[in-house]
């Protein structure tokens, strides 16, 4: 079972690292949304793995217990993981909206562009 | 060493706080803008007075406000002679400076704020001469590079202001840079960081590996703040200041810090051979050269400019020369100089505020006009000469003695001569002054119909030239004072001198006859040298600064757009193909422990599973320019995570993980509604392969790491929390327990950043529809292929049946989530769901319509809820967010325990509703306004008229 969390995670986390490297912003969300999986998973699995040991106390009888902390920290992780993605889709589609286009990288000319218009905003 | 210093922190923090009064009492008018802006300096003057005599008495007062003392860290000040000569030059030429702005500050200057930098300028320096950790006194060294830096730019109209401004700073800046290092490896030879210790360790100091590195670090940032050549070109330019700042920054306080940090580590440093070449050559070199720039300066402020410079050198020189006699008659020489060319300063003011010209080629025979003002600036500028019954004579006199006696590498005559021209140049550019600018005929082309000024204009040159005559003729007057500040800076016992005017007929009195008659010559050539001068070519300073500064930032612009070229992509790569290299050397770098724990088996139901999310996320990848192929299959992934998440023990992971998923699904389906279908193919074959190796490199690290880990048992802090997770905190929902109780705080400031990601995108979404993107939306056109069935019958009617139910869930997961898988992140969640499904079935509008509660008032709600019920807490004199339970029996129903905890998660569960709500209602909002219809009736559909299918949709 650890060979299956490990190398689940360890895909999640090339599928995620290869999209976030393209070039449009469409992906890049998609390869966050995938490495969001992967630090979750791999973080729930620093608590190590145990089947039918769930972290809810059983008042009467003899029960054994998974580490309830990295479960803790994960939950919240994954909320705010959800959060960050909605940010960032949000700034994503303004650009897009603005620019006609979702590329992320700047052209060596739009660059320059963004850069005298820098200037003589802070110049005016 | 005594204590009774109780005063000197209050006395360093006095400016500072009155630095806030000027601003508020400009409204009451100038004048009580300025009176109050003196309060300060009196209070300081008259506390120092109280301390004066046991100063005098040869104690040294200190005092101490420990603040991280195992660091070397403590605001610790001391008070011995040669603070307090400083401390009350600058209160003292600082209560001068007020009056004297008060009345050369035109109308439109704004004074409150002159004032305000005029204290905080006053207490940057007071705190250096005060500190006695040198750690503070660096912190005050800076404050007074910044604090000028405003003094100087104060005129913020004038470029030559701004850039003088700049040029100071960046010199003065960089050479207290080099002042940390020095004076941190001081305090490391040392063993302490307090003057006071370290002033006893002179030996050990001279004697240490580290003496050079220290003394050419601290000399660099005395040297920088002095205007010693060189970087003597700053003090110049920052001539475009009002004159007020110039009269005080370069007569009594700015540029003597570097003097007086000299004479302050005078015992430690000086007496070796580098100290004494170091220091005295460049002093020298200084002297002249200033002097003799000053000499062909037609603008009056920049002949003081460079006198100051040139005097500067004198005063560097003597600290130089080592030897207890120079550094006395330094002392006495920095009170000389104070009075007179803050006079000087003062009478150039008054001349160019009277004439409204500088230009001395434009200017003579003031003296008729002008009397008052011609004659304190004749009297200061015969001291500025050296002529004798003023003060400037006499330590001009002590100069040249101790000139005479030293020998620079072997030579005897060279620093005598140097001295000696020095002094000659020095009475040339005095004469010039009174010559060219009060004497001769009366002329009738000033630009302004020049006369005296008010009386409060001239009093403060005034009283400052009656201190020159007076400690000329009467030199015994500054006898103790000279004593107090010679025996603090020599260390103790002071060598033989004697202040008095006639010493016979000795070396320096011919060397003073000598530069006297050959500075009257020079001035009388003085037509056809200027020719000259102007003529030959000279290195222009500020054009060599410029240049400097200009191929400094070339190169960090090359730097920088190198590395910031503007693609995100190769940022992301070299991120993380540094992460890699570094978790690649950790790896390598550490041990490994045999593994200890068994692997579980592998059912085939969880293969099958693992199956599935390997085959998705390969499918993502290959797939991801479809967009929403891409998406379908990212869902399944989501999926797959959560049945994991429920075999492997973590139902609550599971249940957040599902409903998370759904959310993002939409989100990310609103998103593409409006971005386009499909990736273009970009990025050429050799891109792709690069980041394939860096992703396939980056996913196997990882799951190495992992691998790694799960094999080896850990120690864990969590059987504390399932001890106590029941008795402590009332629940048996461990995870929920430690979300709600034993870790609130994170949990209360991770629903704070979900609520501010909630109101990011609204006010994004608010900033984009009303700005030129919205209308690009509003004239999109709607696309043609869009369903007429938007809202289909089956679908409306479903959700609107399960409202109710999943809200009814929602409540069931959240009241159970103390002792059972769930809680407010979840039933959060499951709420936005049910109102999602509303907004999707029945469209925006007819929700929006029905919809009570603003989703922002419930993410501050809940924010609040949340921090109320922490603060509840503090009631019981508990710290914040201790939980108190009990049980409550209510009639019908059994009994059931009741905790603070469920008023916090009542909170989460408000804030995570909101947060998701707010952010997909901004993305719907978008999609409304690019011409989104309204259904007027819950569904849009009528069936039966198939046939016309012409009902237009009403706006």
């Amino acid at each position: 079972m650890e060979l299956v969390v490990a190398s689940s995670v360890g895909v999640l986390t090339a599928g995620g690292v290869y999209l976030i490297l393209r070039l449009r912003a469409f992906p890049v969300i998609l390869g966050l949304a995938l490495l969001s999986y992967a630090v979750n998973v791999f973080l729930f699995a620093t608590g190590r793995l145990a089947i039918n040991a769930p972290p809810v106390l059983q008042l009467y009888g003899e029960a054994s217990y998974t580490d309830p902390l990295p479960q803790a920290l994960v939950l919240t992780a994954i909320v705010i993981s959800f959060g960050m993605t909605a940010v960032l889709v949000m700034v994503a589609l303004g650009a897009y909206l603005e620019a006609d286009d979702d590329r992320i990288d700047l052209e060596p000319d739009e660059e320059a562009q963004a850069e005298t218009t820098a200037k003589k905003e802070t110049g005016a | 060493m005594s204590n009774g210093g109780s005063l000197l922190p209050i006395i360093a923090l006095l400016p500072f706080l009155g630095a806030l009064v000027p601003g508020l009492m400009i409204r009451a008018g100038r004048t009580a803008c300025a009176s109050f802006t003196a309060v300060p300096t009196i209070a300081a003057i008259v506390m120092l007075g109280t301390m004066t005599p046991a100063v005098l008495r040869g104690e040294v007062l200190t005092a101490e406000i420990a603040w991280l003392p195992q660091l070397g860290l403590t605001a610790s000040f001391f008070l011995d002679g040669l603070g307090l000569l400083f401390a009350m030059m600058i209160l003292g030429v600082g209560l001068l400076i007020t009056l004297y702005a008060r009345f050369y500050l035109a109308s439109e200057d704004p004074m409150g704020q002159f004032y305000t930098y005029l204290l905080l300028f006053q207490g940057a320096m007071l705190g250096i001469v005060l500190s006695d950790n040198i750690l503070l006194l660096l912190i005050f060294w800076e404050l007074t590079s910044l604090s000028s830096f405003l003094l100087i730019g104060y005129w913020k109209h004038l470029p030559e202001g701004r850039q003088g401004a700049r040029m100071a700073l960046a010199v003065t800046g960089a050479g207290g840079l080099a002042m940390i290092g020095g004076m941190l490896i001081l305090g490391t030879i040392a063993g302490s960081y307090n003057l006071t210790d370290i002033l006893q360790q002179g030996d050990a100091i001279r004697a240490s590996e580290w003496y050079l590195p220290a003394l050419i670090l601290i000399l660099l940032g005395a040297f920088t703040k002095s205007a010693q050549f060189p970087f003597h070109f700053w003090l110049p330019h920052a001539m475009a200041a009002p004159t007020p700042v110039s009269a005080y920054l370069h007569s009594a306080t700015m540029v003597k810090a570097g003097v007086f940090l000299m004479a302050r580590m005078w015992p430690v440093l000086s007496g070796t051979d580098a100290w004494f070449y170091i220091v005295s050559t460049t002093g020298l070199i200084t002297m002249v050269l200033g002097a003799l720039i000053a000499l062909f300066k037609d603008d009056l402020k920049a002949l003081l400019a460079f006198s100051t410079v040139s005097h500067l050198g004198l005063l560097t020189m003597l600290l130089g020369f080592g030897t207890k006699f120079a550094a006395v008659v330094a002392v006495f020489h920095i009170i000389n100089h104070l009075t007179f060319k803050a006079a000087l300063f003062m009478t150039a003011g008054i001349v160019d505020h009277e004439t409204h010209t500088r230009d001395i080629k434009r200017l003579g025979g003031l003296r008729h006009l002008m009397p008052i003002t011609a004659l304190i600036g004749t009297a200061a500028a015969l001291s500025m000469a050296g002529i004798p019954f003023f003060n400037g004579f006499l330590s001009k006199e002590m100069m040249l003695d101790a000139a005479s006696d030293t020998a620079w590498a072997g030579s005897e005559w060279a620093v005598p001569a140097l001295a000696t021209l020095g002094a000659l140049l020095s009475v040339a550019y005095s004469f010039r002054f009174i010559v060219h600018v009060f004497f001769g005929p009366k002329r009738d082309d000033y630009p302004a119909k020049p006369h005296d000024p008010p009386f409060g204009m001239w009093a403060a040159p005034a009283l400052l030239v009656v201190m020159v005559v007076l400690i000329g003729i009467y030199p015994k007057l500054v006898g103790p004072v000279v004593a107090m500040a010679g025996a603090a800076v020599t260390g103790g016992e002071l060598p033989y001198y004697s202040l008095k005017i006639w010493h016979g007929v000795n070396m320096a009195l011919v060397m003073s006859v000598i530069a006297v008659v050959g500075g009257l010559i020079l001035l009388a050539l003085h037509r056809p040298l200027d020719r000259a001068w102007l003529a030959a070519p000279r290195p222009e300073a500020k054009a060599i600064f410029d240049a400097l500064v200009d191929s400094l930032v070339a190169v960090t612009r090359r730097v920088t757009e190198g590395l910031h070229n503007g693609s995100m992509s190769r940022y992301l790569a070299i991120f993380v193909a540094a992460t890699l290299a570094l978790g690649y050397a950790a790896f390598t770098g550490g041990r490994m422990s045999p593994p200890t724990r068994e692997l579980l088996p592998i059912p085939p139901v969880a293969a099958a599973g693992w199956l599935l999310l390997i085959v998705a996320t390969a499918l993502v990848v290959i797939n991801h320019r479809n967009r929403f192929r891409a998406l379908v299959l990212i869902g399944v992934i989501g999926l797959m995570v959560a049945s994991g998440f429920v075999y492997l023990s973590a139902p609550d992971l599971a249940l957040t993980q599902i409903s998370v998923e759904t959310v993002t699904i939409m989100l990310l389906l609103l998103a593409l509604y409006f971005l386009p279908k499909t990736t273009p193919k970009e990025s050429t074959a050799r891109h792709r392969l690069r980041d394939g190796v860096i992703a396939v490199a980056a996913g196997g690290g990882v799951a190495a790491l992992a691998m790694t880990f799960l094999m080896r048992d850990f120690s864990s802090i969590s059987t504390f929390h399932l001890d106590n997770s029941y008795t402590g905190g009332g629940g048996t929902n461990v995870v929920n327990v430690i979300l709600v109780d034993f870790r609130g705080y994170d949990t209360y400031g991770e629903i704070i950043v979900l609520g501010i990601a909630g109101l990011t995108i609204y006010a994004l979404m608010e900033a984009l529809l009303n700005g030129p993107a919205g209308r690009k939306l509003k004239a999109a056109p709607v696309p043609p292929d869009r369903s007429r069935d938007r809202h289909p019958l089956m679908m409306v009617v479903a959700t609107r049946a399960m409202l109710p139910i999943v809200v009814m869930v929602g409540v069931y997961i959240f009241l159970r989530g103390h002792n059972q898988p769930g809680g407010g992140f979840v039933a959060g969640l499951v709420i936005s769901i049910a109102l999602l499904m509303q907004y999707m079935a029945s469209g925006f509008a007819w929700t929006q319509g029905r919809q009570r509660m603003e989703y922002h008032s419930m993410i501050g709600w809940g924010a609040l809820i949340a921090g109320l019920t922490g603060v509840g807490a503090w009631l019981g004199g508990a710290p914040f967010l201790t939980s108190i339970y009990g049980y409550i029996q209510l009639p019908l129903i059994e009994k059931f325990g009741l905790g603070s905890a469920f008023a916090f998660d009542l909170g989460v569960f408000l804030t995570v509703l909101g947060s998701v709500m707010l952010m997909l209602y901004s993305l719907s909002r978008i999609a409304r306004h690019a011409g989104e219809t309204v259904n007027v009736e819950p569904m849009d559909y009528d069936p039966s008229l198939r046939v016309q299918d012409k009902k237009p949709e009403a706006e």
